[in-house]
């Protein structure tokens, strides 16, 4: 199934999920979704038998510099051979995106990195923690206008 | 008399731990000898990879690749290069896909050798670890004869290589393919058939093949509990669709499908494999110009781009987005590392601690590439 077709199901599934579409131009095409509904989206294409996107090849955290931060969902299907690109965009203020870790178990140290380095809270996580990071850091390395705090446990960070 | 109280302990595992195979600590809860709950906490070795990319040109940013899996330098090059290529839209001459392979293929033995030769000594096999080390040796030949470095190679580069490949390069690449098909054989002699390897491996470590594609398990993890799924057939990139040779999985042979003995087993297996890859490219090397293709400056036009490849350990991805200026706008590496251990938890439950070991040394991490 291609992306067009993709599309077409979600849009038939979900009419107001999608905010664009995108499949010319690209690399990959995409399709951003409205990050309320990103956890059901997901668990549709992950059921659906003829869609069956099983395998959650990556999910990265992006600060798009322009006061939104986003997630990006690689999705592909095992059986089916084909791969979709999910996008969502939230709002630097309220960074909160619905997790997929009960759909792909892979999510969940994915969705901690992206907390880890970007801020963004996704909602129902079983175990929300840094990862990467000690635990007592501040800020979010990752986003763009990140300042180094000057000392970490009495040492001075910025060297 | 009354009966005897019991309560569950938590003992760390770690991060100083010469099983574990760099800095990782397993918060294990034990019940007496049993394994209830192992919890990985990671990061020991993060060095910001993904930030330090954020403020440098692309081509700067390929030894920080190698300093990931460090144990296979020249993958993790291989998989950054075909990511800008694509971005930048460059065809790289023939000659250079060929020597990409070849690279890529002995830099998957030396790197199996050492994940095969390690396990034997966790369990308490020391012999078999200096037989490949021995191999490994002869590798790291090849590539400091190449370009001068032995673990650490930024040799691929976006659009081409630092070095061409000399014919004394064929000759020992020749040489070592004549020593290590017997060496193969040895292996197995010394360890894989080993009745006490056998006993500590096989029925331990179950990871049935559904749990593994939902937690996004790649490599000789995925392909030992019996899914047929590798990268170099499955997304062919580079010049893999010319060279025949096969998918190894695991059989259960000598336990349960998806045990720690299967995933050690694809290891050995998929040596013998690259070695087949590499005797039919060595041979059929075009003519051609290494430094051809490569860009004076690499300012990639707005996109972005995921591309993935088959490192020894799995699916290594990049994710590049590039906003049209000199130094990517995010890079993020989907380690295979990182995703093979999250689902440590879910194949430890309920064995002994003396298995852990066995556990964590057959799903074959790399902490650099765990925490980048």
């Amino acid at each position: 199934m291609n992306a067009n077709e993709i599309h077409e199901r979600i849009k038939t599934a979900f009419p107001d999920a999608i905010i664009e579409f995108k499949s010319e131009g690209v690399f990959e095409p995409f399709i951003v979704i409205r990050p309320e509904l990103i956890r059901e989206v997901s668990r549709y294409l992950f059921e659906e038998p003829d869609l069956n996107f099983d395998y959650l090849m990556s999910l990265s955290g992006v600060d798009f510099n322009d006061g939104n931060l986003g997630v990006v969902y690689h999705l592909h299907s095992m059986g089916r051979k084909h791969r979709i690109v999910l996008k969502v965009r939230v709002s630097k203020g309220k960074p909160d995106v619905p997790s997929v870790e009960s759909i792909w178990k892979t999510a969940n140290w994915h969705e901690r990195e992206a907390f880890d380095l970007f801020g963004i809270l996704f909602l129902n996580h079983p175990d929300l923690r840094r990862i990467l990071l000690p635990d007592d850091w501040e800020g979010f390395p990752l986003r763009k206008d990140y300042k180094v705090q000057e000392y970490y446990q009495g040492m001075k960070v910025p060297y | 008399m009354p009966e005897l109280r019991t309560e569950e302990m938590v003992l760390n595992m770690g991060p100083q731990h010469p099983s574990t195979h760099g800095v990782l600590r397993i918060e294990l809860v034990v019940d007496g000898e049993v394994v209830v709950e192992a919890i990985p906490h990671i990061g020991y070795l993060h060095r910001c990879f993904e930030k330090h990319a954020e403020a440098m040109n692309y081509q700067q940013v390929v030894p920080y690749c190698d300093r990931m899996d460090y144990l296979a330098s020249m993958s993790n090059d291989f998989s950054y290069v075909l990511g800008v290529e694509k971005l930048l839209k460059i065809q790289v001459p023939e000659r250079v896909e060929y020597i990409r392979v070849i690279m890529a293929e002995l830099q998957r033995i030396a790197s199996h050798l050492v994940a095969v030769g390690t396990y034997g000594l966790d369990i308490g096999a020391f012999t078999p670890f200096l037989y490949c080390f021995r191999d490994r040796e002869m590798i790291l030949d090849l590539f400091e004869m190449t370009c001068g470095a032995r673990l650490l190679y930024n040799y691929m580069w976006p659009g081409g290589l630092s070095h061409d490949i000399t014919p004394a390069f064929i000759e020992k690449t020749k040489a070592f393919i004549k020593h290590f098909r017997p060496a193969v054989k040895e292996l197995n002699d010394l360890l894989s058939y080993n009745e006490i390897f056998v006993k500590r491996t096989a029925n331990v470590g179950i990871l049935p093949a559904d749990v593994a594609v939902n937690y996004g398990a790649s490599g000789p993890t995925l392909r030992g509990s019996g899914v047929k799924w590798d990268l170099r057939k499955d997304d062919p990139y580079s010049v893999y669709h010319k060279f025949d040779w096969d998918v190894v999985v695991g059989t259960g042979e000598m336990g349960t499908l998806g045990d720690c003995w299967d995933r050690y087993m694809v290891k050995v297996w998929e040596m013998e494999q690259s070695l087949r890859i590499i005797e039919q490219a060595i041979d059929n090397i075009p003519e051609g110009d290494v430094h051809a293709a490569i860009p004076k400056r690499v300012r990639p036009p707005v996109g972005e781009v995921y591309v993935r490849s088959e490192t020894p350990r799995g699916e290594l991805g990049y994710y590049i987005v590039s906003d049209g200026g000199q130094s990517p706008f995010r890079l993020k590496a989907r380690a295979p590392s990182f995703s093979n251990l999250s689902l440590l938890p879910a194949i430890s439950r309920g064995y002994l601690i003396a298995d852990m070991i066995a556990i964590i040394g057959s799903v074959d991490i790399v902490l650099g590439d765990v925490d980048r």
